[in-house]
């Protein structure tokens, strides 16, 4: 077993308190003298930078949501002038506003270090072939990937995503070793694989790094019998830095998080009490590293638990479990983030009100499959087939320019779509994931 | 000149046209008509009843989405040739037909086709003109 950084992988428990304890010290020092909304949200509290003396008083720092990168796109939250953002990133956001991430030089080398760790702890190295085949783009994965493949060493391919029948040739004659992209594109390509009589001899294939999609233990099963490779599993979000913000070692079990960058917490999504230790709740994360853009106790509303047990690859680095559900009604689709609420815009944006409407998610052959069932209304409704077909082709193409990706669209009648006191339901998720 | 016709939105799910003839037949609606348009997942069954109006209150009071359509209602002759000849004559002018379906009048002389274009007033006046007879509701109106 081998590190990439083996000071800080594996470095005392107290040890690790005193850096981050310094580093969070300074990034809030930071965000008070650059960021309004910092200085504002401390304020309120009664809590001057001076008062947080050790990452015990993390705590009482105010939290960040996505709403607060939403208020105040796209740069609003940044802690540098823009002279010094060399790199900018976005998520799909609700409504159509993206939520921006930007980062200075140095960013984007913690952000590379932290790959190279997790490529290093996937077994990847110099000498590996490193093929992303992420997307590239205002999407964290693809260009993530490919930076932190390059500080390690290895041999980067990037391919980016799609055309998969390419991705395999390239994958045969570069002698790729290594592989990164979303679980359900693995299982695809080893459909594909099959399909084109590609037989595993013809690969060099040892590893997967797989990530920006739940997945469980009995996918990672399939992805390792089906590919014959040792499958893991990273976890990252653009507001934090993008991939790389947990990832497993070779014992694949729970996901190490580079705390000297990342301090990580488990709150109570409802009261936003700390947990004891083990509890499953909301995981936070303060950032105490980054310069563009640092985020005090960043409300990811994924719900996990943290391990600080020394991990027997010798990191001491807390683990997080796989995230097992979300505290809010965020779907992730083919790896896109979807909110029914961006939904409901679209419909609004076609009929002169929402219809009822709900969102089907499925996994088919491995690949996510949304069906989006829209009650009719009378103004929708015609006489001509052709003219409801149009509403349904109208919708699926707005869907897909704002939200990314491909939906069917069903039309069914009032009143068929159930109706809930209270919340709404608006997801009916038959996958299998956990 | 022109009929009413009673459009329904069907999701594909057994039941639903019982339940649509169910409602007509409670409230002494007669059908004389009816056609059913159908795709994957929906069909708009489309009718032709003896009380337009009622039967759109009536379904939509049941949470049918219902519409009301004008539509062009024909005789031809009931023999070979006798719908052709009127197509023809729309197809000459221009004419465009969204939909149409046929149905055979109590008499058993006459074919009754009903039209859906574009421009119903225009597409009578074509009809017309060539001698085509036009059918008002109350020779397509069953009692």
């Amino acid at each position: 077993m081998s590190c990439w950084n083996q000071t800080y992988e594996c470095m005392s428990r107290e040890e690790m308190r005193k850096v981050q304890s310094e580093r969070l010290i300074k990034t809030v020092k930071r965000v008070y003298e650059n960021v309004p909304t910092y200085r504002k949200k401390m304020q309120e509290k009664g809590i001057l930078p001076g008062d947080i003396k050790s990452v015990d008083d993390l705590k009482n720092l105010p939290f960040t949501y996505k709403q607060d990168l939403r208020d105040t796109y796209p740069y609003g939250l940044f802690a540098v002038p823009m002279s010094e953002i060399v790199r900018v990133h976005a998520s799909s956001g609700t409504t159509g506003k993206k939520t921006v991430v930007g980062y200075t030089k140095n960013d984007l080398d913690v952000w590379s270090e932290v790959i190279a760790r997790t490529f290093t702890a996937a077994g990847a190295g110099k000498d590996s072939f490193l093929q992303v085949s992420y997307g590239y783009g205002l999407f964290t994965g693809g260009l993530g990937a490919h930076y932190g493949g390059e500080k390690l060493g290895a041999t980067v391919i990037p391919t980016s995503s799609g055309n998969t029948k390419l991705q395999l040739s390239i994958m045969q004659d570069f002698g790729t070793t290594h592989i990164a992209c979303t679980p359900s594109y693995a299982l695809y390509l080893a459909e594909e694989m099959e399909e084109l009589g590609i037989k595993r001899s013809d690969l060099k294939l040892q590893a997967g790094i797989f990530g920006a999609e739940p997945w469980s233990e009995s996918m990672r099963q399939e992805i390792q019998d089906r590919l014959k490779i040792k499958a893991f599993d990273i976890y990252g979000l653009s507001e934090v830095i993008g991939p790389g913000v947990a990832f497993e070692c070779d014992y694949q079990n729970g996901m190490h998080i580079p705390e000297d960058h990342f301090i990580p917490e488990i709150i109570d999504p409802d009261t936003g009490e700390v947990l004891p230790e083990g509890s499953k709740g909301e995981i936070v994360f303060t950032t105490i590293t980054k310069e563009g853009l640092p985020l005090i106790r960043y409300r990811t509303r994924d719900l996990s638990s943290l391990n600080y047990d020394k991990c027997e690859c010798g990191r001491t680095a807390v683990r997080m479990s796989k995230v097992t559900g979300r505290t809010d009604d965020m779907l992730i689709i083919r790896g896109v983030n979807v909110f029914p609420s961006q939904v409901e815009s679209v419909l609004l944006s076609i009929g002169e009100t929402a219809p009822h409407y709900m969102l089907v998610v499925d996994r088919k052959d491995n690949l996510d499959t949304l069906e989006i069932q829209v009650e009719i209304t009378p103004s929708l409704f015609s006489d001509e087939v052709k003219k409801l077909e149009d509403v349904e082709k109208k919708i699926s193409k707005e869907i897909n320019s704002t939200l990314g990706i491909s939906a069917k669209i069903k039309l069914v009648e009032p009143k068929t779509i159930q109706r809930s006191e209270g919340k709404a339901k608006r997801v009916i998720d038959k996958r299998v994931i956990y | 000149m022109l009929v009413k016709q009673i459009s329904v939105f069907l999701e594909n799910k057994s039941g639903r046209l019982a339940d649509v003839t169910r409602t007509l037949a409670d409230n002494n609606i007669n059908i004389c008509a009816m056609s059913i348009a159908d795709t994957t997942d929906f069909g708009i069954l489309r009718l032709i009843v003896n009380k337009p109006e009622d039967a759109e209150r009536f379904l939509s009071e049941q949470q049918f989405t219902v519409s009301c359509t004008s539509v062009i209602a024909i005789g031809v002759e009931d023999k070979p040739g006798g719908l052709a000849k009127a197509l023809d004559i729309l197809h000459d002018n221009g004419i465009s037909i969204e939909y149409m379906y046929a149905f055979v009048g109590k008499t058993g002389n006459e074919a009754f086709v009903i039209l859906r274009v574009e421009n119903p007033e225009t597409a009578i006046e074509t009809l017309l003109k060539s001698g085509i007879e036009i059918l008002p509701s109350d020779k397509i109106y069953c009692a």
